[in-house]
């Protein structure tokens, strides 16, 4: 039990060379999947341990904080780690896709190594209060990240790795120089210590330096318009599965780290008093949200358009960081998970469409609401989700985004909120046209897809259901997690 | 001291606006690459010249004769962490290359300029198709 903290990313860590052992393919799908869910259920341990409202503070190897690594078990990254591994634990199981796929049988092992240590990199990011380890764990993510985005059966999706991996290793990179400022300033890496020691000197420029070069790094992992221009193709050209998993956990854990980074090491008076971040945060989830969605409607491809709506979704994640407010700051987290079970089951229904058609064209979706039934009523219900229809997990973080913005004296902003959600509605009301009101295509498939895919599909989509009715396990323990990140380091 | 005892800081600047602007201009891959691991390198510059403490040896542990004064020593740490950001360079690199030869192999050039268009006509050849 005292040892929970290291197994969630030591169990990955070391699970992922054991596939590359193992080797043979279905021996290490079901490995792969057993260390997802035990991850999981680890996760779950965490929150539970979580949940009366302290923090858990694990050292690593003995050593104890501020010269040790620490990692810091509280509210909001218990949930984040739930919310990563249990994205994982119900992805995982599709497996690199069968149909005309890049990676021969015998190769497999290594997709299920990949995806291993990219959980383990973001549940690292995650759990650390080490400010350097973040970095490693960062990166352990994203190298992963381009190694599986790289498996998509097109050759487009090496050139999308590729621009992903500058473009990701630059943000990378800009991370680092900003950890290196921090040092400079403070002599420590240790986050607690960092909010301990950095009011003395957070006039220097030197911090402001430190506090640009992190949050336009993490800007460019978070996928922060307009640092957004990687997404569109490594989603769309990843193999579903995994873009399933990066659309609803990546950028996810970006967001978590900005957020931990400006209230949990900055200071929010720091932050959004001197610094103004609310001030650039706020015209750019706008943009986003807009630019997000307007891109959404013009695409020709149902995995481009999920693409560019998550750049829209991005935007109310950062509109409820902007307002440095705890509704605001809810209405973010409590985005994480919604956003995680809309979109990755959105993308998991593509995988069944794939799996059956091997296209996710839209013109080769018409009339297909017939022969998949249960495929697309996962899509009408993930699409009304990212409208945010009431009864969808969806509308309650928009709830949450909008009374922010009410509390924070911007009506204008919450009108903004609803009228990016018609946006968001002509999007997916141009997915359900074509599948609903059209005729199938000579080539449309007979049957259902495999159940292997609409399980895990179905899974998602209902817990976006569940949560948007009964919200104590993700709105209440975002509130409690707000509250608490607000209130500062317990 | 030239640069105001700030030469370390121009060094890591020239280097870090020389390896973007070659990830930003060049039209090869490989010399993206490059390009990359300049900019890295300015970093892990950057860091080492952090623990450098003016007059400051090796930190070697060693026992100290009574009377003598412990000597001063440069800080490890930054050093330490630069080890960890090399290796994590090192994993970047390889696997920006190893995506290139892939590249390569998919497309037959590695010119970002020449694999723009050919993306650009395989597109509009499946909308023309598709429409037909």
């Amino acid at each position: 039990m005292t040892h929970l903290p290291v197994l969630q990313i030591a169990l990955p860590l070391i699970a992922a060379p054991l596939c590359v052992l193992l080797r043979h393919a279905r021996a290490v799908q079901i490995f792969a999947v057993l260390v997802a869910w035990a991850c999981l259920g680890i996760a779950l341990a965490l929150l539970g341990a979580a949940l009366p409202g302290g923090a858990i503070s694990y050292e690593l190897g003995g050593w104890p904080a501020p010269l040790g690594i620490e990692y810091r078990v509280d509210l909001a990254n218990a949930f984040v780690l739930v919310v990563v591994s249990a994205l994982g634990a119900v992805v995982l199981p599709i497996g690199p896709g069968r149909r005309g796929h890049a990676v021969p049988p015998r190769r497999e092992y290594l997709f299920y190594a990949s995806f291993l240590l990219c959980m383990a990199g973001l549940m690292g990011v995650a759990i650390t209060g080490d400010i350097f380890n973040v970095f490693v764990f960062l990166e352990i993510s994203s190298l992963a990240a381009y190694t599986l985005i790289a498996l998509g059966r097109q050759r487009q999706a090496l050139r999308a790795a590729f621009s992903y991996l500058m473009m990701g290793t630059i943000g990378g990179t800009f991370v680092l120089i900003g950890i290196g400022f921090l040092y400079q300033m403070t002599g420590t890496l240790n986050m607690a210590d960092l909010q301990r020691l950095l009011p003395a000197v957070q006039q220097s420029r030197s911090v402001h330096a430190a506090f640009a070069f992190l949050t336009v790094g993490i800007g460019i992992k978070l996928a922060v318009f307009p640092l957004h221009q990687w997404l569109p193709n490594a989603y769309s050209f990843a193999p579903p599965a995994v873009s399933a998993f990066l659309a609803s956990t990546a950028t996810k854990v970006a967001y978590y780290l900005l957020v931990r980074l400006a209230f949990g090491v900055f200071g929010t008076a720091y932050v959004f008093g001197a610094l103004g971040l609310g001030a650039l945060l706020l015209p750019l989830a706008l943009l986003a949200m807009f630019v997000g969605a307007l891109a959404a409607i013009y695409q020709s491809d149902l995995k481009r358009l999920l693409a560019y709506s998550s750049v829209s979704q991005i935007g109310y994640m950062i509109l409820g960081l902007s307002f440095g407010t705890a509704t605001g700051l809810t209405g973010g987290l409590v985005h994480i998970a919604n956003h995680a079970l809309t979109k990755g089951g959105l993308f998991l229904a593509v995988a069944c469409i794939v799996a059956q058609t091997g296209s996710s064209a839209l013109s080769d979706l018409r009339g297909l609401s017939r022969r998949m039934p249960w495929t697309f009523a996962a899509i009408a219900i993930g699409g009304l989700g990212l409208i945010g229809a009431p009864g969808t997990a969806g509308f309650v973080s928009k709830w949450y985004l909008v009374l922010a913005a009410l509390s924070a004296g911007r009506p204008e902003v919450a009108f903004a909120v609803l009228l990016s959600s018609l946006l968001a509605g002509i999007y997916v009301w141009r997915v359900l046209e074509a599948a609903w009101f059209r005729d199938p295509v000579q080539s449309a498939p007979r049957g259902e897809a495999p159940l292997r895919i609409l399980i895990p599909t179905w899974v998602l989509i209902g817990a976006s259901l569940y949560f948007g009715v009964f919200t104590e396990w993700t709105a209440g323990i975002a509130e409690a997690a707000a509250r608490q990140l607000l209130e500062g380091a317990p | 001291m030239i640069g105001g005892g700030l030469l370390h800081y121009w060094v890591v600047i020239a280097l870090m606006m020389t390896g973007l602007y070659t990830m930003i201009a060049r039209q090869n891959l490989v010399k993206k690459i490059m390009g990359l691991n300049i900019f890295q390198v300015s970093v892990i510059l950057f860091y080492v010249s952090l623990g450098k403490v003016a007059g400051g040896t090796a930190p070697i542990l060693k026992e100290l004769a009574p009377g003598e004064p412990a000597p001063l020593y440069s800080n490890p740490l930054p050093h330490v962490l630069m080890l960890t950001a090399i290796v994590v360079g090192v994993a970047v690199t390889a696997l920006g290359l190893a995506l290139v030869v892939r590249i390569r192999a998919a497309y037959g050039t590695v010119e970002e300029d020449a694999l723009r268009k050919l993306d650009e006509e395989e597109r509009a050849e499946r909308s023309t198709g598709g429409g037909a």
